[in-house]
């Protein structure tokens, strides 16, 4: 026998499913280019800048970090630029290069890395990137100001119309028509506006089994539910619920942000619970709230209940009564 | 390597490998020149029984000391060549002894006058090491009387086919065995768990209770046929403390043939499953070295290849061609390098695969997470470690590829010993 030849030897199971990490940021982020194509279709060379530059610095960050923390490189495993995409077609096209460089900074530095990279972040790191740059330079997110410059033909409104309704209530909006909105025919972020692809990206990844659709579906329908509530009570104050549906973060909020796999829960009720949460607190501070969209800081809200609603799960077997 | 479902939403669905498929005839492997059988107690340098140059006849009772109760029955007549230690599973010290085999078979008549008068002594003192390995040591214990006896007929694992062999072709062998088990123990109680799908052909010709158990992945795994009787599962104890004991039916059926013949089985059905998945099934003396076994099927093993004794899902990876096979080798599978997936040193990324796929209901995922830290009794009393059958679906989804099993089954050892090193204590 040759005495060179040595045999693997390690722990059972001996069979693997053949998935992996890279496998699903890799499959989410093809998931996510329909829409951010359709962004760069509507806003042209600038959006393909922000996106380009965000997905290499948040690779760049994470490199950093591993260098830094002495710990295995793992920006192959396609995290870092998933964060980075998702990041870029939350940001408006107009958004200046330092804007996006400290938004990647803090999703992958600030919302990542210091928790111990992957898995182990508390928050969805993009939403808490977006949403601390929205708090500190919130002029620089502003749809209407900074796409001003822009010329919108196609677009029935050149304003960003969840700002419009916030500023000047349904009225302002009311001659939008659900199908343009929907089809990504609005002001807003890059990745953000069109939600026939960002529906399109998150049925493929449901149906892939990469994201969790109790989550996706209970949010969705919690905003329609709560939204028609506001609507029913008053419909002169408050838009009907398909409106908020259609514009702002929310679709690419229930598919993309809210299911990221660290700060979401992972039992039927709780998801369910959670993405309910979401939607409610979604459509509670756009309609009473004092910020435009409440999708980041309902997303950010439910992240911290993540770990209690969790508590709720099956009892296992062979536990005494 | 396996591949995931396109559509991820579907659970992955494995299902045992029934009896009803058509009925090959092993193919018996030819008595190898040296056979490795293992005493299971620490080596000493000064045995005086058991010494190199021995002989030693076929179906002879190996001990180290006379008083010992650890013995390891011949399985070949033959010359003991070397004696040595074997560090086994879990740091467990063993005792190696391999014999070179004679061409003329004698076999050994201690066991034919003991055979005469069936009694718990008896097997005890020559059934630990028969095919099937059944374990008698609890059987004796005082402190966790047993008051039911349940025989395993399933496979223990996917794509082996011994255990419904041996149950298909050995009926009356074990309807034997469960009389004699009966009368030597007095337990009363005795069940036999054998696939649903063949329950007709059991129930009403065995004399046990029939447990029937589903044919889908891992509704025949030990631990999940002791939920489906008891509706509990064991905590750090051990299987003992709640009363009730496993055989194999492989042991049952050894244990009927040798009180008919007055001769000890010394003989192992074994399924040999090839790089490409093709089964064989195989007779071998045992003690035979893993190499025998494929050697006569024409399996070749090529550096960084895995040898596993068992399954694909719960079984034992070997680290050399050869290790002999033991009386609880169901099976010998043999991996080529290229479908092997390794493991990686990724935290748990919480996509909640390994919670969907838990037939237990187990928190896998929180679980984890002490288990690597190493807090094994807070794992224990808060996340349901003693729920976990030990299936292996979680490792095999999980797509950071961390050894869940591994660390389960560790947790499960460390609390075991903590648990008897206590009750050892105890005045």
């Amino acid at each position: 026998m040759n005495p060179k030849k040595t045999l693997l030897v390690s722990h059972a199971p001996f069979w693997h499913d053949g998935g992996g990490i890279p496998e699903r940021s890799y499959h989410t982020l093809l998931a996510a280019l329909p829409a951010a194509c359709a962004g760069i279709a509507f806003y042209g060379a600038p959006a393909l800048g922000v996106i380009c530059l965000s997905i290499s610095t948040a690779i760049l960050w994470e490199l950093l970090m591993n260098r830094i923390m002495r710990r295995p490189i793992t920006v192959g495993d396609g995290n870092a630029a998933l964060v980075g995409l998702l990041l870029a077609m939350l940001l408006p096209a107009s958004a200046p290069w330092w804007v996006v460089v400290l938004g990647t900074f803090l999703a992958i530095v600030i919302g990542m890395q210091i928790f111990g990279g992957i898995g182990g972040n508390p928050f969805n790191p993009v939403v808490l990137g977006t949403a601390i740059l929205s708090v500190a330079y919130g002029r620089h997110l502003d749809f209407d100001a900074g796409l001003v410059n822009f010329t919108f033909t196609a677009f029935a409104s050149s304003t960003d119309p969840i700002s419009a309704l916030k500023a000047f209530g349904p009225e302002a909006v009311s001659h939008l028509r659900y199908l343009d909105l929907f089809l990504g025919k609005q002001v807003g972020g890059i990745g953000s506006t069109c939600g026939a692809a960002i529906v399109l990206g998150g049925i493929y990844l449901i149906f892939r089994g990469f994201i969790r659709w109790e989550i996706s579906i209970a949010f969705l329908a919690s905003v329609y539910l709560s939204a028609a509530l506001f609507n029913m009570a008053d419909p002169t104050r408050f838009a009907p619920p398909l409106f908020h549906l259609v514009t702002g973060y929310t679709l690419i909020g229930a598919f993309f942000l809210a299911t990221e796999n660290s700060s979401s829960p992972v039992n039927l009720f709780p998801m369910l619970i959670y993405g309910a949460l979401g939607g409610v607190l979604t459509v509670l501070i756009r309609n009473i709230g004092a910020y435009t969209d409440g999708v980041l800081f309902a997303i950010l809200v439910i992240n911290l209940t993540n770990p209690l609603v969790d508590k709720i799960r099956p009892r296992a077997i062979g536990k005494a009564a | 390597m396996r591949k995931r479902s396109f559509f991820g939403l579907s659970k992955p669905c494995f299902r045992y490998e029934l009896a009803t498929g058509t009925t090959v005839s092993p193919v018996v492997i030819p008595v190898p020149e040296k056979v490795t059988l293992y005493i299971k107690t620490p080596y000493q340098k000064t045995s005086a029984v058991l010494k190199p140059g021995r002989s030693v006849k076929t179906g002879e009772r190996l001990v180290l000391h006379e008083a010992d109760p650890c013995s390891v029955i011949s399985s070949v007549t033959g010359t003991i060549c070397d004696i040595s230690p074997f560090l086994a599973d879990f740091g467990n010290a063993w005792t190696a002894v391999t014999i070179r085999t004679d061409k003329n078979e004698m076999a050994d008549t201690a066991f034919s006058k003991a055979a005469e008068q069936p009694s718990l002594d008896t097997l005890n003192r020559f059934f630990p090491s028969c095919p099937g390995e059944p374990d008698f040591s609890a059987l004796a214990d005082d402190r966790h009387p047993v008051h039911t006896l349940v025989i395993y007929g399933g496979n223990a694992d996917l794509l082996i086919d011994t255990g419904l062999y041996v149950l298909k072709t050995h009926i009356d062998a074990i309807n034997a065995g469960i009389q004699i088990l009966r009368n030597a123990t007095g337990i009363r109680n005795i069940a036999i768990a054998v696939p649903r799908e063949s329950v007709q052909n059991y129930s009403g010709h065995l004399d046990a209770q029939v447990q029937p158990f589903g044919s889908a992945y891992p509704q025949a795994q030990p631990l999940m046929i002791l939920h489906a009787l008891t509706g509990r599962l064991p905590d750090e104890t051990g299987t003992a403390a709640m009363g009730i004991h496993f055989f194999r039916a492989e042991a049952v059926a050894a244990i009927g043939r040798a009180f008919a013949d007055g001769r000890l089985p010394v003989e192992k059905n074994v399924t040999v499953i090839d790089k490409t998945g093709k089964k064989h099934l195989a007779i071998a003396r045992i003690g035979t070295p893993v190499g025998a076994l494929l050697k006569a099927f024409g399996i070749t093993v090529d550096n960084q290849d895995r040898i596993i004794f068992g399954g694909p899902m719960t079984g034992n990876a070997i680290y050399s061609e050869d290790l002999p096979i033991g009386p609880d080798t169901d099976a010998i599978l043999v991996q080529a390098k290229s479908d092997i997936a390794l493991y990686s040193d990724y935290p748990c990324i919480n996509c909640g695969d390994c919670i969907r796929v838990c037939p237990a209901h187990v928190p896998v995922n929180l679980l984890v997470r002490f288990l690597e830290a190493g807090q094994y009794t807070d794992g224990a009393e808060l996340y349901d470690l003693y729920s976990c059958i030990e299936c292996g679906l979680c490792s095999y989804v999980c797509p950071s590829r961390i050894p869940i099993f591994q660390y389960i089954k560790l947790a499960k050892y460390e609390l075991g010993r903590i648990s008897f090193a206590e009750e050892m204590n105890e005045p």
